[in-house]
């Protein structure tokens, strides 16, 4: 892209004109981009409009694997990921898994982690039971609430 | 002369340096991994160079497939950002030996500066004041460093970090329990039972000092205040920092610039200090030696662009500013808006934003890569965008800031945005000069 761009001093320099105008919108629609500068209220001159910018082209879904969500089979619970990241089945690579198939878990066994933006958070079983499936692989990316595991719970 | 700049980076900090270095003519190429093939830096830059797969291990922090990926682009120069590649001596080596120029200080100061132990040994050569302690390996030489530094004072575990482990001893009654449970502690944490032993600033302020060097000359661009942090993450940073006596402000900018001559540095560049706010004195900590996310403050009250100022440097120019030539004026405030939820004990919240208006006019800046329908991957850190206002002294610039938040609305995630007007509204931020514990305190 080697068009000119609007800088952050163009749209300061726009909305001190429409600032002093009886505007209260402005919508700017290209090939490229919509920008819509709108006055929202009272307060400082500087922090009564706001910028809403919107691409043709940028964000569209990022490409990365997710874990497919399966129904989860009769007589089983599933161990739902709490948020989108990484699941990891062990505490550090190399490291043994916190489970294996057939493990027996309490409703608060850590049964995996799963990083989210360099956090990590740890996944309950929920469940007292037996882990029966695994789903979700090592290191793969999965939305919140995807199924991680499968545990058929104790009666 | 740098034609093609290859930035290592993404996110705000990626799009900020393309506007910078294509106002100056460069081509810019933007190296993305394949979760931000699509995101605004890539398709701002002039080219984008896939570097990896979404996993940072695999793509912004992989040395030889960035090295690769700039070299396959034809690179001369490759600009890390902050974070990542950013203070990575092995970087800096291998984009030298590729044959590129590496923005950013000598690989020396970045050894300098590596540790924390090593930047307080090098900060004390450079005759900066450091906070009075010293390393323990036993509990006699623990109660020996208390003595000396006077009570309180902060055990820590020489091998560790991150806060773990610490312990505040307030009486010298107090100190044998708690030397036999930090070693031990230290020990078991970090197999390496050696203590440090400092004295404890009760109410201490972050404050920091931009630098600027060329190998030859230095000088300062001011001082920034970051003392309000949650678990070690700046939340807020101002410029120039408030309610500082003259004496200690002086102090904190001789000191910063002495360093920045005694490592003969090149490059922007932060100092960053600890100040007793009861008292005014104040301690060197470490040196950033790259550019800082708070960096626009500084830009704000001074017209300098510093990523300008890194690019020129780092082409071999001379600095064409000097001491003299840098009239702050005004204040500046940066918040930084995460998405993370401040009513869910900060928890991140990656997606898509479904609506993004940011507040716009005179005074405003955001440095932000989200626009409306952009995607917060959960592979990085959940910076979204930064809102910094300029006005012409701290009580505007306080005002500016609340009514540029009650305008701001982010829709699809939460974001700290409702965490900011809390703080804007807060006396003690209204008065200025908090120290770091000012988060506990919020109502």
């Amino acid at each position: 892209m080697n068009e000119p761009f609007l800088t952050p001093e163009d749209i300061a320099d726009i909305v001190a004109i429409l600032d002093g105008s009886d505007y209260r919108e402005l919508d700017v629609a290209t090939a490229r981009f919509r920008l819509t500068l709108r006055r929202e209220g009272g307060g400082e001159a500087g922090g009564r409009w706001s910028q809403e910018w919107q691409w043709a082209a940028a964000n569209g879904p990022a490409a990365v694997a997710v874990a497919v969500v399966q129904d989860t089979p009769a007589g089983l619970v599933a161990v739902a990921a709490p948020l989108p990241g990484a699941f990891y089945r062990a505490p550090a690579p190399g490291a043994a898994p916190f489970v294996e198939i057939g493990a027996r878990v309490d409703g608060d066994t850590v049964v995996g982690i799963v990083e989210t933006m360099k956090l990590m958070n740890p996944v309950h079983a929920g469940h007292a039971g037996e882990v029966v499936a695994i789903v979700a692989d090592n290191g793969a990316m999965v939305e919140g609430g995807a199924t991680l595991m499968h545990i058929r719970p104790h009666a | 002369m740098i034609r093609r700049l290859f930035i290592a980076n993404r996110g705000e900090i990626a799009l900020r340096i393309a506007r910078t270095a294509q106002r100056l003519g460069m081509t810019t190429i933007v190296g993305a991994s394949q979760a931000d093939v699509t995101s605004l830096p890539a398709q701002f830059a002039d080219e984008v160079a896939l570097i990896g797969p979404a996993p940072s291990a695999q793509s912004y922090l992989n040395v030889e497939a960035v090295i690769a990926a700039a070299v396959a682009a034809r690179a001369d120069a490759i600009h890390p950002g902050y974070g990542f590649l950013s203070e990575n001596a092995r970087f800096a080596e291998a984009t030298i030996e590729a044959g590129m120029i590496f923005v950013g200080p000598d690989v020396t100061s970045l050894n300098a500066m590596g540790d924390k132990l090593m930047a307080r040994s090098v900060g004390l050569a450079a005759g900066l004041p450091v906070v009075p302690g010293g390393e323990a390996a036993t509990p006699e030489q623990a109660m020996a460093r208390a003595r000396e530094t006077g009570f309180p004072v902060l055990l820590k575990a020489v091998a560790g970090g991150g806060g773990k482990g610490m312990k505040r001893v307030d009486r010298a009654d107090d100190m044998p329990a708690m030397i036999a449970m930090a070693m031990s502690e230290a020990q078991a944490a970090f197999g390496d039972p050696r203590i440090y032993v400092e004295r404890f600033i009760a109410r201490g302020r972050h404050v920091e000092v931009q630098v600027l060097g060329d190998g030859h000359d230095a000088l300062h661009l001011g001082t920034r205040d970051c003392s309000i942090q949650r678990r070690f993450q700046k939340l807020v940073e101002e410029a120039p920092a408030p309610q500082l006596a003259d004496a200690t402000r002086n102090g904190l900018e001789q000191a910063a610039v002495a360093l920045t001559r005694h490592l003969a540095y090149r490059g922007a560049g932060t100092v960053e200090f600890l100040v007793d706010a009861q008292t005014g004195d104040f301690f060197f900590l470490e040196m950033n030696a790259r550019i800082q996310v708070e960096h626009p403050v500084t830009e704000a009250i001074t017209g300098v662009d510093l990523i300008e100022q890194q690019l020129l440097v780092a082409a071999g120019s001379r600095l064409g500013l000097t001491q003299d030539a840098i009239r702050p004026s005004g204040h500046a405030i940066e918040v930084r808006i995460n998405a993370e939820d401040p009513a869910a004990d900060f928890r991140p919240s990656p997606g898509r934003v479904t609506r993004a208006r940011w507040p716009a006019g005179p005074g405003i800046r955001i440095d932000s890569h989200i626009a409306t329908g952009g995607v917060i991957p959960p592979t990085y850190d959940s910076l979204m965008g930064k809102l910094i206002v300029w006005a012409r002294d701290r009580p505007a610039a306080v005002a500016l800031l609340a009514s540029a938040l009650a305008t701001l609305s982010i829709e699809g995630v939460p974001t700290t945005a409702p965490l900011h007007r809390r703080i804007a509204a807060d006396p003690r931020f209204v008065a200025g000069g908090v120290d770091t514990r000012f988060l506990e305190g919020l109502a």
